[in-house]
């Protein structure tokens, strides 16, 4: 059974916690995620979870103690956002190398200084080498079925790796949304019970965990995590075809949209890609051969995925919610030109940097990036390879 | 109170082939904490990064009789309190059928400085937990830099004695009064030169119903620099100079466990020790009196909590 | 608690462990499933100086185990049974604190030395 909602997207987000019912869950308020923590408390309160909720002092703490419980042997989920998940970066590291299972919401906001409190994913850039699964969502929908999904991607025994669901602070999080949830008992089902692979707490198990290595042992535990990231490719496809079989809602590595015969296409993630999708439509109905790329796993990089859908078009965009300062343009630019350059087919990439710190993505910004890429392919030249939408220059 | 005979048939929680340094008081701390839990008691062992961590769990050994997670420096508190909220947890859902405890253990720089946010939270929101720090006075694990419980005058390799500055010029943070305004259940500190006294605190700890916190002073030859086979004389001498008084604080009362009867001077704990010889020289007589002066006052303060009468015995 | 799978390809080997292993065959994250094996590890090659027991002094109070750092007494019934030298690193601290002077601390090229010289007079 499904039933259609009216939530935002951090209401979206403490649904599916609620169904997934963790054992335990360490939470540090931060906006835009505040509400997530706060509507799992009365949850908690309420007797709607079975879930021990630790009231931590920090982002840290939380990272912290949501690892303890996960090694102990318990489902155990964080939740943050912004200069929360700069705080926890060094732990989101070791939880990744430990290989524990934890399902963490991001919901993406820019980093200080100027403290800002919007939109614009620097946070969860912050932490793309750090071991963990990134998932994106374009809205409360995408961010609450990838939550069901990442329970079972992460605890997947050839997985065995952090996730993080990133939405957008304020324009997903806050935004009131019209989607559909699914009943309990499906979700309950479709996540199965937690039967952890080794657990601190069971007595007749005992194991250390958290070792030191040497230079004899330390390459080959970080090459576990390498090939643990492979996995994930297939296990994040497997799942979303499964999860297409209780919800009519299909899930891959991307999302090519109207690619197949376009000349032109915009590689973005999360809110944006709903504007693209807009925009795109507007120039097809005036014959315009254009498409849109989303990638919904940023990590592992679906750069397979991305190569076959975009091995056709002349011309590419890659639209970043964040900055390097490497001067060679954004993170997932970097990413996107380096999976292409093996085509050897001549496929003009560029780079535009948008939506700093909120800064509104219009519709006309991302036309004028469909303009250029069609005066890039008329030309064929390229006179700046980063650009940035929206700045007063 | 056991008897020796009697902890000697308990299991070895923390065994040998360890890579501690001869003589490391870390050895004998964890041994006698961990002994005072009975052969058919399960623990948890928690663990910040030092000393202790990267010497007993070398891939792949582990000197750990015992499930033991390490996760970062300065999160032994946090770390151990999502393991006991997940216990919590899961007995609650039954799941689990077995009790179980939970310590962890850090250094004082994992526990004084880096991990006291972590320690605090943990403290504050009351997990049913043992946190015991292995006071050593120093960053022993990155080559003896001073840190917060380092002793005022001590000569560390970030506060060397130097010619125009005489080695740290702080005197310690007071830590169990730190850890007693948390209002836990638990406070102790303790010294190995009375294993009785660590033995039966150790045992307290465990039982008490929320969180615990112990403090235990445990020598480092290499940081120190004194004869490694006189560890338990030192200790004891640290004692007696009132360098480190032997109390706890139950449920919010304070009592003294042992009142030195006579008046040690502090240089008789000093001297033993290179990191303080500097303070022997020519011209540094007034550190040794500004650190007889803290001891002095920290005494009388302890005193006064303790609900006795706050005064030295005479010199 | 439930059943557990570590052979998944990513950890097949939980004893045994040898730097000649490659990562499959490695324990997942580097965890240790054997609790206290380091008791297979010797530290015994620290030692320079080594403690010898004098039985008719010993009274089996047990200080010397209760100040070991290294867990390298070993006790039968509530009685001194012996020296661990496999682990024990030679620091000297239970002849410190044996209350009837019951143990010795030699010199290992000592030792040496005159084991050499007993197998010369052989």
């Amino acid at each position: 059974m499904k039933n259609r909602v009216a939530l935002t997207g951090n209401e979206a987000v403490a649904q599916a916690m609620r169904q997934i019912n963790p054992d335990v869950v360490a939470a540090y308020p931060i906006t835009p995620s505040t509400e997530v923590v706060q509507m799992f408390s009365s949850f908690v309160n309420n007797g709607k979870v079975d879930t021990e909720f630790v009231t931590v002092e920090s982002e840290h703490s939380a990272m912290s103690a949501t690892m303890g419980a996960s090694a102990a042997g318990a489902r155990a989920m964080t939740c943050t956002s912004s200069q929360g998940l700069a705080y926890m970066f060094e732990v989101v590291y070791v939880a990744a190398s430990m290989r524990l299972p934890i399902v963490f919401p991001v919901a993406n906001r820019a980093l200080s200084a100027p403290i800002n409190i919007h939109c614009d994913h620097s946070d969860a850039m912050g932490i793309k080498q750090s071991g963990v699964i990134q998932l994106f969502s374009e809205n409360a929908q995408e961010a609450y079925d990838n939550m069901i999904q990442a329970i079972r991607i992460a605890e997947h025994p050839d997985v065995l790796l952090p996730v993080s669901v990133n939405y957008d602070g304020f324009i997903t999080s806050h935004a009131l949304d019209v989607l559909e949830i699914l009943d309990d008992d499906t979700v309950k089902e479709f996540i199965g019970e937690y039967h952890p692979q080794e657990a601190l707490l069971n007595v007749n198990e005992q194991l250390s965990m958290g070792n030191f290595d040497m230079y004899d042992y330390y390459f080959e535990h970080k090459y576990q995590q390498v090939a643990a990231m492979e996995n994930a490719k297939r296990v994040i496809e497997e799942v979303g075809k499964e999860y297409a079989k209780i919800s009519g809602r299909t899930y891959g590595l991307i999302e090519a949209y109207k690619l197949d015969d376009a000349d032109m296409a915009i590689v973005v993630m999360n809110s944006a890609a709903g504007s693209a999708k807009g925009v795109c439509d507007e120039l097809r109905a005036k014959g315009l051969k254009v498409g849109v790329l989303k990638p919904r796993a940023f990590r592992p990089f679906p750069h397979e995925a991305i190569v076959d859908a975009l091995k056709g078009v002349k011309a590419v965009a890659v639209l970043d919610r964040a900055e390097t300062f490497s001067t060679l343009g954004g993170p997932m630019f970097a990413d996107v030109r380096t999976a292409l350059y093996d085509l050897k087919a001549d496929i003009k990439v560029v780079n535009y940097v948008y939506g700093l710190g909120g800064r509104d993505l219009r519709l006309e910004d991302v036309e004028q990036v469909y303009n250029d890429l069609g005066d890039i392919i008329k030309t064929g030249k390229v006179d700046k390879f980063v650009r940035y939408l929206g700045l007063r220059e | 109170m056991a008897t020796l005979k009697e902890l000697a048939q308990v299991n070895e929680r923390f065994v040998g082939g360890h890579r501690l340094c001869a003589g490391c008081g870390h050895g004998i701390s964890v041994r006698m904490v961990l002994n005072a839990l009975d052969n058919d008691e399960h623990v948890v062992v928690g663990c910040a990064t030092g000393c202790l961590e990267v010497a007993s769990t070398i891939y792949p050994y582990t000197a750990w009789n015992c499930s033991f997670i390490h996760n970062a420096f300065e999160n032994a508190g946090a770390t151990i309190s999502g393991v006991e909220a997940a216990y919590k947890s899961l007995k609650k859902q039954g799941k689990i059928k077995e009790d179980i405890k939970f310590v962890a253990f850090g250094g004082d720089g994992g526990t004084y400085d880096i991990g006291l946010q972590s320690l605090s939270g943990a403290m504050e929101r009351g997990h049913n937990m043992v946190y015991v720090c292995l006071d050593n006075g120093a960053y022993m694990n990155t080559g003896i830099q001073r840190s917060s419980a380092t002793p005022l005058g001590a000569d560390t390799t970030t506060s060397p004695a130097g010619t125009v500055v005489p080695g740290k010029q702080q005197p310690r943070k007071d830590l169990a009064a730190v850890m007693a305004a948390h209002n836990i259940p638990y406070v102790a500190q303790t010294a190995i030169s009375s294993w009785q006294d660590v033995h039966k605190k150790a045992k307290k700890a465990f039982e008490v119903d929320g969180p615990a916190f112990i403090n235990i002073l445990s020598p480092c030859p290499r940081g120190w620099r004194y004869n490694t086979p006189d560890i338990v004389e030192l200790v004891k001498i640290a004692v007696e100079t009132r360098f480190w008084p032997l109390f706890e604080v139950e449920n919010g009362k304070w009592k003294l466990n042992k009142k030195p009867k006579k008046y040690v001077p502090i240089e008789e704990f000093l001297k033993p020790q290179g990191r303080f010889r500097h303070l022997f020289a020519p011209g540094n007589e007034h550190i040794i009196k500004r650190i007889q002066e803290e001891v002095d006052q920290r005494w009388l303060a302890l005193l006064e909590r303790c609900g006795e009468k706050p005064e030295l015995p005479p010199r | 608690m439930t059943p557990f799978n570590r052979n998944f390809g990513q950890g097949r080997s939980r004893e045994g462990i040898t730097p000649d292993m490659n990562w499959r065959e490695l324990t997942k994250a580097g965890n240790i499933y054997e609790p206290g094996n380091a008791n297979t590890y010797e530290t015994g090659d620290w030692r320079t100086i080594r403690p010898m027991w004098n039985e008719e002094r010993c009274i089996h109070c047990l200080i010397c185990w209760r100040y070991c750092p290294d867990a390298s007494i070993f006790s039968t019934d509530g009685k001194f049974d012996g020296f661990d030298y496999k682990h024990c690193k030679g620091c000297g601290i239970c002849a410190n604190v044996c209350p009837t002077h019951a143990i010795d601390m030699i010199s290992e090229d000592e030792i040496d030395e005159q084991k050499e010289a007993r197998e010369n007079e052989e």
